[in-house]
């Protein structure tokens, strides 16, 4: 088996490959920038962290099970308000706050992908969507414990035991440790037997049957492993920000995860590093179009679909060695399905 | 002995008769071939066969066990491994992830040791890619084991569904027109591919048109029309029998 340092090591060994990494580079130079320069950029750094982890997970369902969810802000939402209210009302430390929200998420991710990752298609993505918008409402509705719009503050920064990330700078180096922690989990599943299993029936559910696959039970790993990137994302978001309300695990959420996936690359294992600081930190050399920033978003997507349909980090497959000249026909399973008709 | 057993094997869609009453046995050893004209009821059994339609009427056995109505998944983990007329790769895959995969049923490393990248998981991870290659080799893939599925010509395509369905080291092979699209030198060469394999022990049940492949490669020959069995003997038997050439000719020589 292939260590990612190793197969980093021999990327990166070929000036050639320097180019095509050049999306992976960037990003993770801006990163470490922020973390010596201090200062606005901070902050926005911090979200493209928290975000690369969500993607991540959305990363695995969609990516390499191929499948669609619009709802894993709820995973979000319920991992984050389990950390807001156990730390601020009822003194919990950071870690077993994340913890116990974690769990919450994963049982959720069990009761409702058991019944509805037996739907197909775009009913499945109904069914996600309908998720979303159920735990958005809770949160608005359940004031005793959410306090509805207001929002709970005071939620203390990340920490273990005595020691807290107080500063913007020790936050940041625990985002980052976190985010690679999240990209080397996500390499190792990839290169595995539960990932192959994965990108498998997203290529073909009757042979990933018939070769022994159990497809309902893979769909349903793949989701609650999801949900967990996106539980961590969301106790994390509320902890560095110290504040959560409905809004910041609204709809938004989803469609700037979904901007990220595929301006970052879809399938690929550093696509949401990339696609979040892209996202996150690109627009702010822009200022003035801050309100126009679904508009942006929206535009970005489309624009990605029709021309880069793998994304920027497609220049730097990662997953693998470097995929040739076909690649193009190798990801877009439409076009070889066609190339294959063709033939007599 | 027998490998697998049809009995009375029957399926109904609607009031369309797909598969009428059908029995055979295929023997453990060598090659048995299901032929019939287009719509003669052939996919139809491989699907009942291998778990992906549950039959109207009838049993199937295998190894002498009762396995009517379980799914493929099941199928393929107990020895039964079927490719697909329409080759099914997974084409954003290289070569040798294809064939990897097809080691599924074999192998056992869940999320966690994947995850803690446990000695165990690495050492099994290893050997899947060792028997993975070594298959490839086998099937003259070689050289394109790195490439993705999807870009390969056809034919080549073929030989890797072979490859990963051998992979899982079935007792019983399964092949639905397996020279569907293949030029005449692929197909001979397909043709000594399939008795290799079941030379080496892997009963082979084979749906197929290309008649000169049929009669090359087949110890046994089943012929279905309109959804039931019309013959069943040696290559050389069916030739000869008049309701097939009646069936082939549609009644010319009548």
């Amino acid at each position: 088996m292939t260590s990612l340092p190793a197969t980093i090591f021999r990327e990166l060994r070929d000036p050639l490959n320097l180019v095509r990494h050049l999306p992976t580079l960037l990003a993770v130079g801006l990163v470490l920038y922020a973390i010596v320069a201090g200062g606005y950029v901070v902050a926005l750094a911090g979200f493209a962290l928290i975000y690369a982890v969500f993607v991540t997970g959305l990363n695995i369902f969609m990516g390499l099970g191929g499948q669609a969810s619009f709802g894993h802000n709820a995973f979000a939402a319920i991992s984050g308000y389990t950390s807001a209210v156990l730390t601020t009302s009822y003194g919990w430390e950071t870690l077993p706050a994340m913890g116990v929200g974690v769990l919450g998420a994963v049982t959720l991710a069990v009761i409702i992908g058991y019944p509805t990752l037996r739907l197909k298609g775009h009913y499945l993505a109904m069914a996600t969507l309908a998720i979303g918008l159920i735990v958005y409402e809770i949160a608005v509705q359940w004031q005793s414990v959410t306090q509805g719009y207001t929002g709970i503050s005071g939620i203390p920064p990340l920490g273990i035991g005595k020691w807290e990330a107080a500063s913007d700078r020790a936050q940041l180096i625990v985002l980052s440790l976190i985010v690679i922690l999240a990209m080397l989990s996500a390499w190792r599943i990839r290169n595995s037997r539960f990932g192959r299993a994965l990108v498998a029936f997203s290529g073909s559910e009757d042979a990933a049957r018939a070769l022994g696959i159990d497809v309902a039970r893979y769909k349903l790993a793949a989701f609650v492993v999801s949900a967990v990137y996106a539980a961590i994302a969301g106790s994390l978001l509320v902890h560095i920000v110290g504040f959560v309300s409905p809004e910041v695990f609204g709809m938004s959420m989803v469609i700037a995860g979904f901007t990220m996936l595929y301006v970052g690359g879809i399938g690929a294992v550093v696509g949401p590093l990339v696609g979040a600081v892209m996202i996150n930190l690109l627009p702010e050399t822009f200022r003035g179009l801050k309100e126009y920033q679904d508009i942006i978003y929206g535009v970005a997507l489309i624009m990605i679909l029709i021309y880069a349909p793998g994304g920027f980090a497609s220049m730097s497959t990662l997953w693998r060695g470097a995929p040739s000249e076909d690649d193009t026909i190798a990801r877009d399973p439409g076009l070889a399905v066609n190339a294959l008709e063709a033939k007599p | 002995m027998t490998r697998l057993s049809v009995k009375g094997l029957t399926k109904r869609f609607g009031g369309l008769v797909a598969t009428d009453n059908v029995s055979f046995d295929v023997p453990e050893k060598g090659v048995t071939a299901v032929i019939g004209p287009n719509g003669a009821g052939k996919t139809t059994l491989f699907n009942l066969i291998s778990g992906f339609l549950p039959p109207t009427d009838g049993r199937i056995f295998f190894d002498g066990t009762d396995v009517t109505g379980t799914p493929p998944e099941r199928m393929a983990a107990i020895g039964l491994v079927r490719t697909f007329q329409l080759v099914q790769l997974f084409p954003q895959l290289t070569v040798l992830e294809n064939v990897m995969i097809g080691r599924h049923v074999r192998t056992r490393a869940g999320l966690m040791s994947a995850l803690l990248s446990l000695p165990a998981a690495r050492r099994e991870e290893s050997e899947t890619q060792s028997k993975a290659r070594a298959l490839i080799a086998h099937v003259g893939l070689g050289a394109q084991t790195e490439r993705l599925a999807g870009v390969l010509p056809y034919g080549q395509q073929r030989l890797l569904e072979i490859a990963r369905a051998l992979a899982a080291e079935p007792r019983l092979l399964l092949l639905d027109e397996p020279a569907a699209g293949l030029n005449h030198g692929e197909t001979e060469r397909l043709g000594l591919l399939i008795r290799e394999i079941a030379d080496g022990g892997t009963t082979v049940l084979l749906i197929e048109h290309d008649m000169r492949l049929v009669m090359n490669t087949a110890d046994r020959i089943v012929v279905l029309n309109f959804g039931a069995k019309i013959a069943e003997g040696t290559p050389a038997e069916i030739e000869r029998h008049a309701d097939v050439i009646e069936a082939y000719l549609g009644g010319v020589a009548a």
